[in-house]
């Protein structure tokens, strides 16, 4: 039986390329220097904005690996997850509080535990290219935050 | 995802990052991060745990309240009610997939071949995990 330990999921996913035939290993991020903004006023007084890895499950969504801004309410029915690397052999991404928490957030709100969830959320893809996400994914996700005047983020990937 | 994060940190939005893949997030480097030891897919909690899922968002909130500094790592307590067998599932390669591996990667091969050759920059980390 195995026991607890941190899946290594860096060496997991280089032996996984490797076994299908890739000669360069991937490369992960890396950075010496944090950046860290501390709270710019009590979380109370706060708008929250939700980030995903998931696309939005819309013919757009399933077609266009690019950010997405997606209303809040309604809570979707359902997001698109095929193509991420979640375990599909022991879970299922169909219960949407289990990786897009839109409803707890919204109650959550609501108890007065920060000031209110953005009217959209965003999708953001997963990406080989880092430059895709660092040139281009990042800063457009940093504009629509500004564009809802959002004060923290809450990052969910799969 | 990370890369994200990092972005809306250093233009003055504070983060929080609710994730699985503790080793991907910290090699990164993120100002605030709660760790979910769940398989990857759920890390806001179990399908249809309700109250887990209201803990771990709550947690979420309360971290990103609490940091004082970056790389803050906390984790939840809870454990995948499923077993450790995961573990060593996730992405295994041994003798009974190696082949099918081999040719999965060369099939997928010719495929990027073919959407870079129509245009296509982008494309996902491999999923089929």
């Amino acid at each position: 039986m195995p026991g607890k330990y941190d899946v290594p999921y860096i060496q997991r996913t280089r032996d996984y390329y490797r076994a299908q035939g890739y000669e360069k290993d991937y490369v992960w991020a890396h950075h010496d220097e944090m950046p860290f903004t501390p709270l710019p006023k009590p979380l109370r007084e706060c708008r929250l904005g939700l980030i995903t890895t998931a696309m939005p499950d819309t013919v757009e969504g399933r077609a266009k690996r690019q950010v997405h801004a997606s209303m809040s309410t309604p809570t979707p029915e359902s997001m698109y997850t095929d193509e991420l690397s979640w375990q599909k052999t022991v879970t299922h991404t169909r219960d949407l509080g289990s990786f897009l928490p839109l409803n707890h957030l919204r109650n959550t709100a609501r108890a007065g535990v920060f000031e209110s969830l953005s009217g959209r959320f965003y999708s953001v893809p997963t990406e080989y290219s880092k430059r895709n996400t660092t040139d281009k994914d990042a800063p457009r996700i940093l504009e629509l935050c500004r564009e809802d005047h959002i004060d923290v983020a809450m990052l969910v990937p799969l | 995802m990370s890369l994200v994060s990092r972005h809306l940190e250093e233009n003055g939005i504070p983060t929080v990052i609710i994730g699985s893949a503790l080793d991907v997030v910290e090699h990164c480097g993120v100002a605030r991060y709660l760790h979910t030891d769940f398989p990857l897919g759920n890390p806001c909690g179990a399908p249809g745990d309700i109250l887990s899922q209201i803990g771990i968002v709550r947690r979420g909130l309360k971290l990103l309240e609490e940091a004082e500094g970056p790389e803050t790592t906390w984790r939840t307590s809870l454990g995948w009610r499923g077993g450790d067998e995961w573990r060593d599932e996730y992405a295994r390669v041994d003798d009974s997939n190696r082949e099918e591996l081999r040719l999965r990667g060369e099939k997928r091969r010719q495929q990027q071949v073919a959407a870079k050759a129509s245009g296509e920059t982008r494309a996902p980390m491999i999923s089929e995990v």
